[in-house]
């Protein structure tokens, strides 16, 4: 599908790009106004890939996400207020104030979890792909994780596994750069991350990961293969995030003007540029698509914001089924 | 002074049937998995060699050819990816049981348990559940050093999220791996290599052994031993060589280390007066530990005659020399040794 050519599916995808966006500038400003606490891993400038690949799935196909996990939760379906609830400490929350912003999950929406351990997710997926394969359904699973998980020994046994029993599950990688302050440059001896597919003996690729086109197509490609019985594939998206790794990094690793160039590369801004030259949307409509992400956030904030607090006395509740 | 031994009686201690068939505790857990598995579809096993191998203590031999190579899974040498795999399943509602060729290996594999399997509930605020069991086998005695001998059941009983069971009979290795499969939690199946030949009556019906019941194998007056693993059958031993000098023991086996009966534990402690801890485990930081605060920390401390003791490993790697193994471990001498000293205290 060629989104400059499906108006509706086009719009749509814009609506999550820009509630990824505004979602994130908001829990930016709410933690630095003291109003949140903890700490966060923003996506602001990655959100072509959560979009992308979202798109590409079935409803009832799987995720599992990372720390850096809330584009992949909006793009996936979640309830942006029971997320907000949820980073403002709330009862509503979808955690119930007991994992915060590296936890959230909605099982019922196909997303088994962020994770707050890198690679952790990635055998997870595997499992769950596993599982899909003995229960026979025709679900697919797709793991997000980013360029410093490909280091884990998490990883390297997951793809493994993925590859020697062929399961229906794709991996991709979010190339951000960085592993906190650690450079690709300086973590990997090989160029793209998606060489190693080879090692395994599975596909891999490496893509613009700023181009929702892009991420839709080769995401498409690999459920497609996965899901007809042809095995795992591995994305590399290359990408960046414009904010620090969380809320205390100094961005004493990389330069103002890199940023600044990876800034002129908006995901936002170039869907939104393609849409126009194509004449998909007009600006009237892109600008509904801003407003529409923008009300949602202003929503959830408002009602997330009015929620009861999570409830101390209630601590315990959870710990075992 | 009356003493009964139940780990020989012809009853089975927890549903009251006669039991007069005898099994190997590897045998009752392969007859567990098969219940299980034939039961419940969505139960498998999977692990390193336990496919046509039969696993690396022989614990599912033949199962392989009763269920398949997709429900009776080898895997590469992957503890990671084993532990993930299963709880992405088990997220997906199956109901995966993993083997651990030696308890050790979990070390490999710690991140899976320790922060996803058993925090994901919780994290989730109870939207998920994770039902999986990892069956590990520990301790030593088999000559094979400091990286296949340890008992660790300690790293996972301070885990809040996971359950730890250490079966110590083949009836319980059987009825509690059977409610492990059942629970919904995370659970931990810590079984003991030395016991795996060893018989016992085992029900050819699928009883379930509930977690956290403790199992009392013997009554005595005068001391309380408290034992886990391979040390129940040990003080049973030691508790016989007792009686023949006129003190009598009841033993106490916990069978669950969390959730733990407490109350049967501490009865006996009141009754007697007398405790003595027995682990196979360091000494330091060690699950008798626990126990030992939970008598101190309540009224169970008025009734002591004589101070807590305990005898656990010596805070060693486990060794190999045969010589150097038996001494970094509690073993039978040792225990009717400390017996009589604490019978006699004041």
């Amino acid at each position: 599908m060629k989104l400059v050519q499906h108006a509706d599916e086009a719009k749509a995808a814009l609506v999550t790009m820009w509630t990824i966006r505004r979602f994130e500038e908001a829990v930016d400003e709410l933690f630095a106004r003291g109003l949140m606490h903890g700490t966060m891993h923003l996506s602001i400038g990655q959100e072509a890939s959560a979009t992308g690949a979202c798109l590409a799935m079935q409803e009832d196909d799987l995720i599992t996400s990372t720390h850096r996990g809330h584009g992949h939760c909006i793009a996936k379906g979640a309830d942006l207020e029971r997320m907000m609830a949820e980073l403002l400490a709330k009862e509503t929350g979808y955690c119930r104030g007991r994992g915060g912003s590296m936890h959230i999950a909605d099982v019922s929406k196909g997303n088994l979890g962020a994770n707050g351990i890198v690679a952790g997710g990635i055998p997870i997926a595997v499992g769950a792909a596993l599982a899909q394969t003995m229960k026979r359904t025709n679900r697919v699973v797709l793991s997000f994780f980013g360029d410093g998980a490909a280091n884990e020994g998490a990883f390297h046994e997951a793809v493994n596994l993925a590859a020697v029993w062929n399961l229906p599950v794709v991996f991709l990688c979010e190339n951000n750069r960085y592993g906190m302050s650690m450079s690709t440059e300086r973590a990997f001896k090989i160029e793209h991350i998606s060489e190693r597919a080879a090692g395994y003996g599975i596909p891999g690729v490496t893509i613009d990961g700023n181009d929702v086109q892009a991420v839709y197509d080769e995401s498409a490609l690999a459920i497609e293969r996965a899901r007809s019985g042809g095995g795992p594939t591995l994305i590399e998206a290359e990408t960046y995030r414009w904010k620090g790794h969380s809320k205390s990094d100094k961005n004493l690793y990389r330069t103002k003007q890199e940023i600044d160039d990876w800034k002129s590369r908006d995901p936002i801004v170039r869907f939104e540029a393609s849409l126009e030259d194509a004449a998909t949307l007009s600006a009237q409509e892109i600008e509904q698509a801003r407003a529409i992400a923008r009300d949602a956030v202003r929503d959830a904030i408002r009602n997330a914001t009015a929620a009861p607090d999570a409830r101390p006395e209630e601590l315990a509740d959870a710990v075992y089924a | 002074m009356s003493a009964k031994t139940l780990a020989t009686a012809p009853t089975d201690d927890d549903t009251g049937r006669s039991v007069s068939r005898s099994l190997t505790y590897a045998e009752a857990v392969r007859e567990a998995l098969a219940q299980a598995m034939t039961d419940d579809e969505r139960v498998f096993l999977f692990g390193e060699d336990v496919g046509v191998y039969g696993g690396a203590f022989g614990v599912s031999a033949g199962l392989f050819d009763q269920f398949g190579p997709e429900r009776v899974r080898d895997t590469p040498i992957s503890e990671l990816g084993i532990v993930g795999a299963a709880v992405g399943a088990a997220l997906c509602d199956m109901r995966p049981v993993v083997e651990i060729q030696f308890s050790d290996f979990t070390a490999q594999a710690m991140d899976q348990i320790v922060n996803q399997a058993a925090k994901i509930h919780y994290m989730l605020g109870g939207a998920a559940n994770v039902p999986l069991v990892l069956r590990a086998p520990g301790g030593s005695g088999t000559g094979a050093a400091g990286q296949h001998s340890q008992s660790l059941e300690a790293w996972f009983v301070h885990v809040p999220g996971l359950k730890v069971v250490m079966p110590a009979t083949p009836a319980d290795a059987k009825g509690l791996l059977l409610a492990a499969i059942d629970d919904p939690n995370p659970v931990i199946v810590l079984e003991h290599k030395l016991l795996y030949k060893v018989s016992g009556p085992v029900p050819e019906q699928a009883v379930r052994i509930p977690l956290g019941k403790a199992a009392v194998r013997r009554r005595g007056d005068d001391i309380t031993i408290v034992a886990t693993g391979v040390m129940v059958q040990r003080a049973l031993e030691a508790a016989e060589e007792l009686a023949a000098d006129g003190i009598e023991a009841t033993v106490i086996d916990p069978r669950t280390l969390k959730p733990l009966d407490t109350d049967t534990i501490l009865d006996a402690v009141k009754e007697t007066g007398r405790v003595l801890l027995v682990q196979e485990a360091p000494i330091t930081g060690g699950f008798m530990a626990e126990i030992s605060a939970t008598i101190a920390g309540c009224d169970a401390l008025n009734y002591l005659l004589a101070p807590i003791k305990r005898l656990c490993g010596l805070d060693v790697p486990i060794p190999y020399a045969p010589q150097l193994e038996k001494a970094a471990v509690p073993q039978v001498a040792d225990i009717v040794s400390a017996g009589r000293i604490l019978a006699r205290e004041s």
